[in-house]
């Protein structure tokens, strides 16, 4: 049987038509295409190549920003479209988060006329992949503390450094790579597959996100031209406004993953029978459904909210740092949770739970980690920076 | 070539009938378009279109398909959905789905034939609702236009005249010819990705199995697309009805049942009581 969602609070109603409409295509395509798919992906530890392409004839790729190929949606259609993918897998989506946001829009915001011609209308067909180089060996939660460096030359910059953990790293035509001038700017790059310099090694040994490619960016005097500066680009708040886009599809992808959990649970429960009954009639059961049902409520309404905070150009990257930590982590308790009601099935990747529990360990800690997003939200209530 | 295709909204077939009193509760149900009209839609667009020729921008529309819908207004959802496909406009007539018949429904949409003059009215076999299977045959009669029913294949005349309907009977498959304009009615294989052929689309093109997707370009099309709204007065229906409704039951819970002792009590009872031995 098809996903019919988890709506215990009746949140359609507070979707568009339009809404509806996409999230249910969205659904149906994770149904008929992706699930079939996804636990072969995840034990081989390999990307589906035909993703790109799909999701691009689709228009799920950068589809919240305006022209040059792009859908143009509003943030919670946006949103939706995280929601669904994520039901599926968290690499899924973190593909798709680093393409639209993390490449695209930076190149949207930040670029030249040319570099988006260049770019944009590809990347949002699937053609081309981009990947998002800033978080390094030693700087993950402080990435204003990077060592990778561009230089001036006659003709452009010399970039020397390296970044690791890089979703699509192996994969991408172009990354999108922060770098410290020697003025000491932090500077938007883009560097494309092959530039003499240039090498991308694939992390292996993952317990999560398998079924997505995570690498290390390795700069060896790699030569730039001119035209390889995001002119718009600058300071550390250039990289960050990127991470807030992606953060807040990661509060709606969240849901989706704790959607799968649940339902998987429930469903799981109600047919597994010990002592006599099935074990969703026992006390300790029916808590552990209800407190997952409660999470996703509440998720489901933060996520709202802060889409149409954002629709109205109001949403505070502190609302976006509140939806990510809360949504994130309740989904990976309902992955835990729901691992557990499946007893030792939940130890196989014939069912969902498992590989959703160690993929949200990653999405804890990428894209600000709990507790960076937790002293964000402490400074923005008390005035006091707890970082230093 | 220009397709009417009927789409009616229904209850989710997989949600379960709640009762209120002798009446069906459709208060918290999920509305979703019928699943054989959504195949008529699908088979519309295949009809209209050259799938081959677009290359990577998608097919090349070639004819028109106008979608219909009797219902209340927020039947548009499901009306902006088959835009969001590919479909060109849509009609929506105002209607309550309880003071309908499929006598009333084939008359109505004898009307909107005469005012739209399409080639090819095209519609699922049935609604998963109701499960008449009559308004297509009614509406052919009404028409003097030939119908094939059940389509399983349809393919274009060469000479675009006429339609061969494939249709899959007890002994095999028969092939029926309709001179245009007709009526059809599509069955379930006509989603497989082989079964029509419109003589413009490369024979051996396959579509995917099923309904296609709406593309968010589609759904961003869709909002500029026409729904055009009109009700049933204005159409001239007289509201009368062929067939009332006169009773709604839910079928009876199934009891439970007994365990028996031994192979011999097993023999007893069916021999005595079920009476199969």
């Amino acid at each position: 049987m098809s996903f019919r969602g988890v709506d215990y609070y009746a949140t359609d109603e507070l979707l568009t038509d339009e809404e509806r409409l996409i999230r249910d295509t969205f659904r149906r395509f994770v149904d008929d295409e992706l699930m079939p798919i996804v636990a072969g992906h995840f034990r081989a530890g390999t990307f589906p190549r035909e993703l790109p392409a799909r999701l691009g004839e689709l228009g799920a790729l950068g589809a919240s920003l305006q022209g040059y190929g792009c859908a143009g949606l509003g943030p919670v259609a946006y949103g939706l479209i995280m929601q669904e993918l994520e039901r599926c897998d968290s690499g899924f989506r973190s593909f798709a988060s680093v393409q639209g946001s993390l490449v695209m829009y930076p190149i949207h915001s930040y670029g030249t006329e040319e570099q988006k011609q260049r770019w944009l209308p590809a990347m949002a067909a699937g053609r081309a992949i981009g990947c998002f180089g800033l978080t390094e060996p030693d700087f993950g939660s402080n990435p204003s503390g990077m060592r990778t460096t561009a230089t001036r030359t006659n003709t452009g910059w010399v970039l020397n450094g390296e970044k690791r953990w890089i979703t699509s790293g192996g994969l991408a035509d172009v990354a999108v790579v922060w770098a410290r001038t020697s003025e000491g700017e932090i500077r938007g790059f883009l560097v494309e597959r092959g530039t003499k310099g240039f090498a991308t090694h694939d992390i292996e040994g993952k317990f999560s996100l398998r079924a997505s490619v995570t690498s290390e960016l390795i700069f060896e005097d790699c030569h730039l031209p001119e035209s390889a500066i995001l002119p718009g680009s600058g300071g550390l708040k250039s990289p960050l406004s990127c991470l807030n886009q992606a953060r807040y599809g990661i509060s709606w992808g969240a849901v989706g993953a704790a959607m799968a959990c649940y339902e998987e649970a429930l469903s799981y429960t109600k047919e597994r029978v010990q002592f006599r009954r099935p074990i969703a009639g026992y006390q300790l059961v029916q808590a552990k459904l209800v407190g997952m049902l409660e999470d996703i409520t509440n998720s489901q309404l933060l996520a709202w909210r802060l889409g149409r905070l954002k629709e109205a150009g109001r949403a505070r990257p502190q609302q976006v740092s509140l939806a990510k930590r809360h949504n994130v982590r309740v989904a990976l308790e309902a992955a835990r949770t729901a691992r557990d009601l499946l007893g030792a099935n939940g130890v196989t990747d014939e069912y969902q739970a498992g590989r959703h529990m160690c993929n949200l360990e990653s999405v804890f800690t990428y894209e600000g980690t709990d507790h960076i997003h937790t002293l964000i939200l402490g400074q923005d209530i008390t005035g006091i920076n707890a970082f230093e | 070539m220009k397709i009417l295709v009927t789409l009616k909204r229904v209850p989710d077939p997989e949600q379960k009938v709640k009762f209120k009193g002798d009446a069906i509760d459709f208060t918290g149900v999920n509305w979703v378009p019928n699943q054989f009209d959504e195949y008529a839609v699908e088979a519309a667009l295949r009809l209209t279109e050259n799938a081959s020729a677009g290359g990577a921008g998608g097919a090349v529309r070639d004819g028109e398909v106008v979608v219909v819908s009797i219902g209340p207004k927020e039947v548009a959802q499901q009306l902006r959905a088959a835009l969001a496909m590919g479909a060109d406009r849509a009609i929506l007539i105002d209607g309550d789905d309880g003071a309908l018949d499929a006598e009333m429904v084939a008359r109505t949409l004898v009307k909107l034939v005469e005012q739209e003059k399409p080639d090819l009215l095209l519609m699922g076999k049935l609604a998963a609702d109701s499960e008449n299977n009559q308004v297509g045959q009614l509406a052919a009669g009404y028409l003097h236009w030939p119908q094939a029913t059940f389509a399983a294949t349809i393919q274009a005349a060469e000479d675009g005249k006429a339609l061969d309907v494939g249709r899959e009977v007890d002994s095999g498959v028969e092939i029926k010819r309709v001179t245009l304009p007709a009526v059809v009615t599509v069955d379930l294989r006509i989603i497989a990705p082989q079964a029509i052929k419109n003589g413009k689309t490369a024979p051996d093109h396959a579509y995917p199995e099923g309904p296609r997707y709406a593309s968010l370009k589609g759904i961003m099309a869709a909002k500029k697309k026409p729904i055009t709204e009109t009700a049933l007065a204005t159409l001239g229906i007289a509201p009368s009805l062929r067939v009332k409704t006169t009773a709604v039951t839910a079928p009876p819970a199934r009891k439970a049942g007994v365990k028996v002792a031994s192979v011999e009590e097993l023999v007893a009872k069916l021999h005595n009581e079920a009476k199969v031995l």
